[in-house]
Formats: structure tokens, C-alpha cells, sequence
């Protein structure tokens, strides 16, 4: 399956300045293992150590928040557009 | 330096007095590198506190979309603090997103509302000015 992946401006510079790309996978964390294969500098941005997606993220398959799906075992389809968007937050 | 719009920096400060008693808070969008703030979007504060904020996931991603449509980018975000001044507090410092961002406070301590904006990288906190324009 081929997702379109789309990056928020703090994350382009570790995607050669690109806003969005092309990635391959049945599930969203195969389709982001794809992305940070293209691009290393992005895994420790969106993945944690464990294997988990970082809390520093909100990542959306479409309009649903994965956190409300499956996670990183979330199905994905042809045409669908993952948006990875920071966590926006303070005191 | 932060240029604002007047109906923009109105908004701001309006959204943090109807969001009473909980802090308020939005995204700004702008053009890619003019430091302009062009478009105010209203948020809500998912954590529904008067000490924390957090921007809606979905509202955010809804604005983030809106703002891509006209050409623009999320250039930065803007809360209230209802009890203390207009300066980033260490929770703001360490959660700050992006050090290309305008980091925008409205403070409610005094009767008359404060709104004053930061840059914040690296965890060095620094305030830029805020000029107000008529468009």
C-alpha cells in the first residue's frame, strides 16, 4: 500500500526540506519504518525507543487520531495521507 | 519580531477571556518566512485546565490543513496564563514544539490583558516585539 506521509515544518529538515512523502506499508508502522528508511534522522523524532510512537507526536491516518485506532498496528490503504503533527502543549 | 493584524491580536485576547476559567489557546498561521501572523485559530484546550494547556490534536491537525489551503504554515501558538505575567513558564520552555515558532502569551493577571511573544530554542527563552498592523 502506498500512504502519503505528511511532515510538520520542525521535522522537513531531516526530510531533505520536503513537506510530504511517499511511503509503502500495510500498517502504519510499517509504512513509517519505510519513511525513516528514507529518512534516518526522522526515526527518533516519531519513534521511541520501545518501538512505540513518541508522545511528542500526534500522528492522524486521515482525519482519526491513531491513538483512537490501533496504533502503530493501524491498517492503511492506498491514497490514504498519514499526517504527523507535534504535540502542542505547556503550562 | 512578530507582526499582527488588528482583528488578530484581538482575537487572541478575546478568545483568552471567553476561555475563563481555564487557559486558552490557539495556532497561528502565516506566509513561509514574513513573521507576519495572518490567521488566529482558536483551539481547544484539550487538558480543560486554568494552569496547563493542551492544543487539540484535531483541532490542530484541522488548521494545520486550513492553513496549508491558503498557501500558509503554523507559525506559531498562542495560550493564556490567567493568574501570571506574559513569560513562558518552564513547562512552556520544555514542551515548546518548534524553534521556528512565535511563542505568543496573554496574561490575565491585571485588568487590562498583556500579550507579549518569545521565541524559545535550545531552551533559551527570548522575547521579540510585537508590532500591530491595520491589516
Amino acid at each position: 500500500m502506498a500512504v502519503e506521509i505528511r511532515l510538520p515544518t520542525v521535522l522537513r529538515q531531516h526530510a531533505g526540506g520536503q513537506a510530504s512523502i511517499k511511503a509503502n506499508g500495510a500498517t502504519l508502522g510499517e509504512a513509517l519504518q519505510d519513511l525513516t528508511r528514507q529518512f534516518p534522522l526522522l526515526k527518533d523524532q516519531v519513534i521511541t525507543e520501545d518501538g512505540t510512537l513518541h508522545k511528542f507526536v500526534n500522528v492522524y491516518k486521515n482525519d482519526e487520531d491513531v491513538r483512537y485506532l490501533d496504533k502503530l498496528d493501524t491498517k492503511v490503504d492506498d491514497g490514504d495521507t498519514i499526517s504527523i503533527l507535534p504535540a502542542v502543549a505547556g503550562g | 519580531m512578530l507582526r499582527i493584524g488588528e482583528h488578530g491580536y484581538e482575537e487572541m485576547v478575546a478568545h483568552a477571556l471567553d476561555g475563563l476559567p481555564n487557559e486558552a489557546c490557539g495556532l497561528l498561521a502565516g506566509l513561509p518566512g514574513q513573521g507576519k501572523a495572518h490567521v488566529v485559530y482558536r483551539c481547544r484546550n484539550a487538558a480543560e485546565s486554568s494552569r496547563v494547556y493542551t492544543v487539540d490534536p484535531l483541532d490542530h491537525l484541522k488548521a494545520d490543513r486550513d492553513a496549508e489551503a491558503k498557501g500558509m504554515q503554523i507559525i506559531g501558538v498562542y495560550h493564556s496564563h490567567t493568574h501570571t505575567d506574559a513569560y513562558p513558564s518552564p513547562t512552556d520552555v520544555a514542551q515548546a514544539p518548534d524553534p521556528n515558532w512565535h511563542y505568543v502569551i496573554v496574561s490575565l493577571k491585571d485588568p487590562e490583558p498583556v500579550l507579549r511573544s518569545f521565541r524559545i530554542v535550545d531552551g533559551k527563552i527570548t522575547e521579540e516585539p510585537v508590532v500591530l498592523e491595520r491589516t
